[in-house]
């Protein structure tokens, strides 16, 4: 178990090594990330930054109406505008654009509706493209879309999931007959023999509200052509699925394609997706044979970049009276919107597996309904389908534990997998490679003080003081490192879950890294070189990491899933010892000795027990270079690849511990401290972690309390610029107290598990579990996210309606005193 | 998003300003700091013809003494502002203020004027000044007049000052011994605007109220005074029963709105706690 601080953090980044470091040490260091200096300076290749000469903007007319149908679109009068080059209605492209694909085939009667990246006959959401406009400069092409003239018949919205469902009701595709895209269920174990007779049954109906990414970047394209072939620039995560999509969307073939991620600025999986922006820049280019660039304005992408999350989760669990869960049933209603996108369908399914969290379970049973609606199509957000997941069975228990007047620490005690039972296949089918739950959390107890927070609530109860405490607990766990491409394949996904990577050693002796992992702010840059300086024995400086571009990395399978370390990191680890392996055979060679009695190590061949030192590893690889005096049947050069394809998922857990403060005159929360206690494994960088943890935190704290995308009943999105959906910024978040565990993984050799969503995976329900404990006593059983003061306010209001008198003296914890105010329903 | 197109007219002096201004015609408007304006533009939910900046006119930057008023020229910065020695001495409750506004990239380009002549009813200093019963200077081609705090909200965004007429100060009183300040604002989020703010002036004396001013912020089309709490504490003793009796009045006479951040209902409750939290901690400075 190590002890961090962000002081110790800053501190030790001082002394990380610059010029001399350790070989063989650097894995483990906090190094400050080397890309960061030109990504926060923004001087650096962003899309947007890139101006080739000659190149047309475009924009793009967006449907301002939820549902209707499009009788005619004129542009003639756009046409005519100064600057203008060319506009285009959805029946101009019709015969050349094809449909956006849909990668996952959750069922086989799953329905796939059209989905042209320009509306032609109907457009689904307000925000859809309906025409474009293409201008030597942004400034008239925005202009000209006032002069376009279309004509809408409106039809009937679709705004809410469950009204989407009844029989009758109006459409969103009508050629589909329903609004259901699929259903898709998931059974384990007796749920019946589980259920008759529990002693205890928890009912509960939570909604996972519409996200909005909102990644700091907005979404960019630019597509230059030359001659046949055409090179894609786009803010995207994923430039090899875009390849391939756009070959298939296009029928441009895959090899005239190349597509570049340059640096990218965030996407919390919204940039995990093939767009019609992306796909229409490269139809147009190839129309005018000029580049064309288009950047999203903020309030165009809070529309048209997908959402993330909207669920309604009606969840039931049985239990004995002691605690233990019987089982679990979910079944859950998930947003599609308008169309099925890259992995729309799938989303929710990655939350299949994680409803039974950390615990035993004789039983499980998870049923979900896909649904359209009239509304931006959702798909990955951070998490994806494990946050969702992870705060019903969080909340659950809390719930738990309040029914049974036991701590919510004990109740997940008597349910947890001990530290002795691992490996452990859940009841979801995964097995669980290692991990330690009492260990994180007998650390996350003592850094938050539970004891004496309790004492205080207590107190505060006592006083009926108007700012009242509460404590919410998170011991999570979820699956990440996508994917084993076997269990991919399994559940019907479009391709496969391996990452690449090469490792070439320049005669100077300088190392380039390929990766097919495409970083896009996770610190790539640093972290890989890190790995490849410490199996290499290399220093750090030596290493340059190439990513993000189809004609430099040409195989990959991108950054999403919080894969990137434990499935791309692993491959570069192979690939470094393929070269290390080559190499002892040419130093062997080069020092006449045998093979087997080389050392490797501090990046130097010896002879072991040989006081004479060889030749460095670059030495080696200049002589292969040269491949003057190689072995015979030995190939000049050291380089080497190697592809890796997990044989499980990583399973990073943790326990997040929450106080906050609620204001019960006016509602407000305030967060009074966090502490989030991780194992994520081995760690390659300390600093890339705790910066990962943090805006994880801060993205699940997010959910719980600010954000929320908001639909009127005529379907228009009302929150379409960030006055109206909230981000919070550093000033509105508590200093997180965080702290490592370290059970490595053993499905890796490096023993590392993902990172970059578990922040926000285990905090979302830890906030509102303490918003419920703090004001259980009032008789508040739950407050819909995002906890905003009136919702808190109204949830208290409520509560006083049933009940005028509460018990102040009630005991602390989140099962005090509360009779059946929060029970079985 | 980009704006329409659009005339700028940058005057180096108020008599320039307002000669552009007049001869721009109806839909012209002041860039006096651009923080609300240009979104609005960008938006496109404005379409001025064009906009007459204010920025290098430096007269207008200027924070003095005017006897028993402080004259704060429109152009001061909120940074500048709410850092004043005159104003924190003087009126410290528009210093108070200030430092709640937005975040310190929009303190350093906003401007104490703009934000006024904007006359958003969520912005926290209309409240102010309508509590401290400021007076507005303004100048047109015209000539100049004053227009007291009073008159000058007239609706949503809409102000007493016609179009060809530039806000060049705003006077307020110098409160002295015995009055006490509070802005109590209620928001989500450090930069969003108040759901509810509250501006409180009150002067004690012998353990009573003598003098009392309170102002709310976004419960209407317009800052409004909340004369009823004003009536009911005027010339009583201090007390938190007497604060929180005071306050059960606060949304009388308001026309709170519904959007997104909360219901109009919701606002009448938070008018009702954060004018008594206003009222004591104003009392207690």
């Amino acid at each position: 178990m190590s002890e961090i601080s962000p002081e110790g953090l800053a501190e030790q980044a001082e002394r990380a090594p610059r010029s001399e470091p350790d070989p063989g040490r650097e894995v483990g260091q906090p190094r400050r990330r080397s890309e960061d200096a030109r990504l926060v300076s923004g001087r650096t290749r962003w899309t947007d930054n890139l101006n080739p000469a000659g190149t047309l903007h475009v924009a793009f007319l967006r449907s301002p109406h939820a549902h209707a149908r499009i009788t005619r679109v004129d542009v003639e009068a756009a046409r005519r505008v100064p600057g203008v080059v060319a506009a285009f209605g959805g029946a101009d492209l019709a015969e050349e654009q094809g449909s956006l694909p849909c990668a996952w085939t959750v069922t086989e009667d799953m329905k796939v509706p059209a989905h042209p990246p320009l509306a032609v006959t109907e457009a689904r959401y307000v925000g859809e493209p309906v025409a474009c406009v293409v201008a030597r400069h942004r400034y008239a092409a925005v202009d000209a879309l006032e002069e376009i003239d279309v004509d809408y018949e409106p039809l009937p919205a679709v705004v809410h999931m469950e009204e989407a469902l009844r029989e009758g009701g109006p459409l969103v595709h009508q050629e589909l007959e329903t609004n259901q895209a699929y259903r898709w269920v998931f059974e384990n174990g007796d749920l019946d023999a589980a259920f008759r007779d529990a002693p205890v049954l928890l009912e509960r109906r939570y909604v996972q509200q519409r996200l909005i990414p909102t990644a700091m970047e907005p979404r960019a394209v630019l597509c230059e052509p030359d001659g046949d072939d055409f090179t894609l620039y786009s803010a995207t995560q994923i430039p090899h699925i875009l390849r391939l999509m756009l070959a298939t969307v296009t029928q441009i073939p895959e090899h005239r394609i190349r597509v570049v991620a340059p640096d990218v600025g965030g996407g919390f999986g919204s940039k995990l997706q093939v767009y019609g922006e992306e796909v229409l820049c490269l139809l147009l280019a190839r129309r005018l044979g000029r580049p064309v660039k288009w950047t999203e304005s903020r309030s165009e992408g809070n529309m048209a970049t997908h959402h993330g999350r909207d669920q309604i989760q009606r969840l039931t669990l049985a239990a004995e009276r002691d605690g233990r869960v019987r089982g679990v049933k979910v079944d859950l209603l998930a947003d599609m919107g308008a169309y099925l996108m890259l992995v729309t369908p799938g989303i929710p399914l990655l939350g299949a597996f994680m409803f039974n969290g950390i615990y035993k379970m004789d039983a499980y049973s998870f049923t979900c309904t896909g649904v359209f609606t009239t509304k931006t199509p959702t798909d990955a957000y951070r998490g994806a389908g494990r946050p969702e997941a992870t705060f019903a069975i969080e909340r659950l228990m809390d719930e738990l534990a309040a029914e049974l007047g036991l701590d919510p620490i004990e109740v997940r005690r008597r349910n947890w997998i001990g530290h002795g039972e691992f490996p452990y296949e859940t009841v979801a089918g995964l097995t669980y490679d290692s991990g330690n739950y009492e260990a994180a959390t007998d650390r996350a107890l003592a850094l938050f003080e539970y004891d004496k927070l309790r004492a205080e609530q207590a107190d505060r109860r006592e006083r009926r003081d108007v700012v009242q405490l509460g404590i919410g607990v998170s011991t999570y766990t979820e699956m990440c490192g996508l994917a084993p491409s076997r269990v991919l394949g399994s559940l019907a996904y479009g391709a496969g879950g391996w990452e690449h990577a090469s490792v070439r050693i320049l005669p100077s002796g300088k190392i380039e890294v390929v990766t097919g992992s495409s970083a896009h702010g996770q610190g790539h840059e640093t972290a890989w070189a890190q790995i490849a300086a410490d199996r290499l024995g290399v220093p750090f400086e030596d290493v340059k990491v190439l990513h993000g571009d189809t004609a430099v990395a040409p195989k990959g399978m991108d950054t999403y899933g919080s894969r990137s370390l434990a499935v791309g990191g692993i491959a570069l680890y192979q690939a470094c010892d393929r070269v290390v392996d080559k190499a002892r055979r040419v130093a062997a060679h080069l020092m006449e000795a045998s093979e087997q009695d080389l050392e490797f190590s501090g990046g130097r061949f010896a002879v072991r027990g040989a006081a004479a030192e060889g030749p460095s590893i670059q030495e080696v690889a200049l002589a292969a270079f040269a491949a003057h005096d190689l072995p015979d049947g030995v190939e000049p050069s050291l380089d080497a690849d190697a592809t890796f394809d997990p044989g499980n998922f990583s399973f990073p857990h943790g326990t997040h511990l929450c106080a906050v403060e609620v204001d019960t005159e006016t509602g407000r929360t305030r967060i009074r401290s966090y502490v989030a206690v991780d194992d994520v494994g081995h760690v390659v960088n300390p600093l890339i972690v705790e910066g990962q943890v943090h805006g994880g935190l801060a993205q699940g704290i997010a959910q719980a309390l600010y954000e929320e995308a908001v639909y009127d009943a005529d379907g228009n999105l009302t929150t379409t610029t960030m006055a109206d959906y909230l981000v919070p910024s550093a000033a509105d978040l508590p200093e997180f107290v965080t702290d490592r565990t370290e059970t490595p993984a053993t499905s890796n050799p490096l023993g590392v598990k993902g990172v970059g969503e578990a922040g926000t995976i285990a905090s979302t329900p830890a906030v509102v579990n303490a918003i419920v404990d703090a004001l259980r006593h009032h008789g508040v059983t739950d407050v819909p996210m995002p906890c905003t003061p009136e919702r808190v306010w109204r949830a208290l209001r409520e509560a006083f309606r049933e009940d005028p008198d509460p018990n102040p003296s009630a005991a602390p914890g989140a099962g005090g005193g509360l009779g059946s105010a929060g029970g079985a329903r | 998003m980009i704006p329409a197109t659009f005339e700028y007219v940058r005057a180096a002096s108020v008599e320039e300003a307002v000669r552009a201004l007049a001869s721009a015609g109806e839909d012209a408007k002041v860039l006096a700091g651009g923080q609300s304006l240009m979104p609005l533009l960008r938006l496109r939910l404005a379409y001025p013809d064009a906009l007459v900046d204010l920025d290098r006119v430096a007269e207008l930057r200027e924070i003095r003494e005017d006897g028993d008023h402080l004259v704060i020229g429109s152009m001061a910065t909120h940074h500048q502002v709410m850092r004043d020695p005159l104003v924190r001495r003087h009126a410290p409750l528009i210093a108070q203020a200030t430092a709640t506004v937005a975040d310190p990239a929009v303190r350093h380009r906003g401007t104490f004027g703009g934000s006024l002549a904007h006359a958003d009813p969520a912005g926290d200093l209309p409240a102010v000044a309508l509590a401290l019963d400021a007076v507005f200077l303004v100048r047109s081609r015209r000539g100049e007049r004053e227009i007291p705090a009073a008159d000058f909200f007239v609706d949503w965004m809409t102000t007493a000052m016609e179009p060809d007429e530039i806000m060049t100060g705003v006077r307020v009183p110098r409160l002295g011994e015995g009055w006490g300040f509070h802005y109590e604002k209620f928001h989500r989020t450090a930069q969003a605007w108040a759901i509810v703010g509250v501006a409180c002036a009150v002067r004690r004396e012998r353990g009573a109220i003598e003098d009392v001013r309170v102002a709310l912020t976004n419960m209407g089309p317009t800052p409004v005074r909340a004369t009823a709490v004003e009536r009911f504490a005027g010339g009583r003793s201090v007390s938190d029963d007497m604060f929180r009796a005071a306050s059960e009045r606060a949304a009388e006479g308001t026309g709170a709105p519904t959007d997104l951040h909360g219901s109009g209902e919701y606002r009448e409750h938070l008018a009702k706690v954060l004018t008594a939290r206003a009222l004591r901690a104003a009392a207690a400075t």
